[in-house]
């Protein structure tokens, strides 16, 4: 059973998704990757306001193809978010409350989600055609030199996620692989 | 002697690496399919059905499979009796800004590793030229994503670790990139060699089919044994746990030296492209 989410989520809604929930995200998003959080997390460094309101913002980790002519997006699956671990704790204290991506997350990350109350997605490594289907408006908002790295607005419909690791740290990828070796045995 | 004008490369190369990029190979197709008919655990299933409706989509509306259009892979089987009339490399290269340009594909290659500046089109290709006997030029086209090539590991492992360290080592290798590479996957391994054929023997391993398996039956059984102890890891489809970790092993040896053995493990997600055509 998926469990539909409008977005935004605030610090409170962040706390009640837990790992291991499917969810079906609606409303506004924001993409930024490896290059887009170092500039973000270099603002916040200046005391410097961000180019979008991070305030229950959900950042998804994403480089999409060129759109075609009549594509709102082209394809937009998710990046490996390891690589964004130096700079998440910063935006989620500064406000960030979801994160969308895939694969494992640094313990510095977990703490941060834990302190402040933020959850982490992961969608669909590899599937970046059916995702872009959810994906209805998208505009850049800054950092436009960086082409497929720039951050962008997106407007999504019921984009499929699943919630790695909720606000208490725990964490799919080890429940789930265990759950899993656990009915195997049997 | 055989000529062939460099302009027949560039046209190759840049329609070699949108049809990569859209359509998976039917030997992959074959396997994530398998997989699914095999898989017992729910969340796995309802990963490899995503999957298999995901690369319908891209092929039905030629749009990429995934979109890390990666670094576009190109190798050049050379017939030693060719004559390329014209620049090679500025052609393939000329091959990769139009496919990735017109194609529509993501430009992710950056002109220096620590200056990182965007090239903007895509190039340089990654060109890896063999001469051979013959008078025609064997073209292949690979996209490598780099969510896999990160979780790629190169040990140059001593004579006495034997098959058990080989094995040992592809495990680790699996193991320690869990979810990071997009499970299922195939995984390159290359034996032998020096430090960098064994990477290119790992490389081009992932270039062969699936179906395909090692010509040697020593080597067909280790890729065997390996799959099957990858898929007993329990990590499944997306890490979220199941069966369906990797969907092939894929071996390439060559002779090496009386004290080494290396062993390169390249990783590829499921999207594992690529694509050949022959001048």
């Amino acid at each position: 059973m998926e469990r539909k989410l409008k977005l935004p989520i605030t610090r409170e809604m962040a706390r009640d998704i837990k790992s291991g929930e499917s969810c079906l995200l609606s409303g506004v998003i924001y993409t930024a990757r490896d290059a887009a959080h170092k500039r973000l997390v270099e603002l916040l460094e200046k005391g410097e306001k961000l180019p979008f309101d991070i305030e229950n913002a959900t950042i998804y980790y994403v480089g999409p193809t060129p759109a075609k002519p009549g594509q709102v997006i082209g394809s937009a699956g998710p990046t490996t978010s390891y690589r964004m671990d130096a700079y998440s704790p910063a935006l989620i204290a500064a406000g960030e409350t979801g994160m969308i991506g895939k694969g494992k997350r640094g313990a510095e990350v977990v703490e941060a989600m834990k302190k402040h109350g933020a959850v982490y997605f992961a969608a669909i490594g590899g599937a970046g055609a059916l995702l872009s289907s959810c994906i209805k408006s998208a505009e850049i908002v800054c950092y436009e030199d960086l082409g497929a790295e720039a951050v962008r607005r997106l407007v999504v419909e019921e984009l499929p996620v699943v919630a790695v690791i909720d606000s208490e740290g725990n964490n799919l990828y080890e429940n789930g692989r265990r759950a899993y070796l656990e009915g195997a045995e049997k | 002697m055989r000529e062939i004008d460099s302009r027949l490369i560039t046209d190759a190369v840049a329609a070699l690496a949108v049809e990569a990029n859209c359509i998976l190979p039917a030997d992959i197709k074959s396997r994530i399919e398998k997989a699914r008919a095999a898989e017992s655990w729910p969340t796995a299933q309802g990963i490899l059905d995503k999957i298999i409706e995901n690369y319908g989509i891209a092929e039905w509306n030629s749009v990429p499979i995934c979109q890390d259009t990666g670094v576009c892979c190109v190798f050049l089987k050379i017939g030693q009796d060719v004559h390329i009339v014209g620049d090679l490399r500025a052609a393939v290269d000329e091959g990769v800004r139009l496919g990735y340009g017109e194609g529509y594909l993501r430009k992710s290659v950056v002109a220096d590793p620590l200056r990182r500046k965007n090239t903007g089109d895509n190039t340089p290709a990654m060109l890896y030229t063999e001469i051979v006997p013959g008078d025609k030029i064997e073209i292949t086209v690979a996209p490598k994503g780099f969510g896999s090539e990160n979780m790629s590991q190169l040990k140059m492992l001593k004579p006495s670790d034997g098959i058990e360290g080989v094995k040992a080592f592809v495990l680790k290798t699996v193991e320690e990139a869990g979810p990071n590479p997009c499970p299922p996957i195939v995984v390159g391994v290359g034996i032998g060699g020096t430090f960098d054929k064994a990477a290119y023997l790992a490389k081009k391993a992932l270039m062969r089919s699936t179906e395909e398996r090692n010509s040697e039956l020593f080597y067909a059984e280790l890729e065997a044994e390996l799959l099957e102890k990858i898929n007993s890891l329990g990590i499944g489809p997306q890490g979220f746990g199941g069966k369906t970790t990797a969907l092939a092993v894929n071996i390439e040896t060559m002779p090496t030296h009386i004290a080494g053995l290396p062993v390169a493990v390249n990783i590829n997600c499921h999207v594992t492209r690529h694509k050949s055509a022959v001048l």
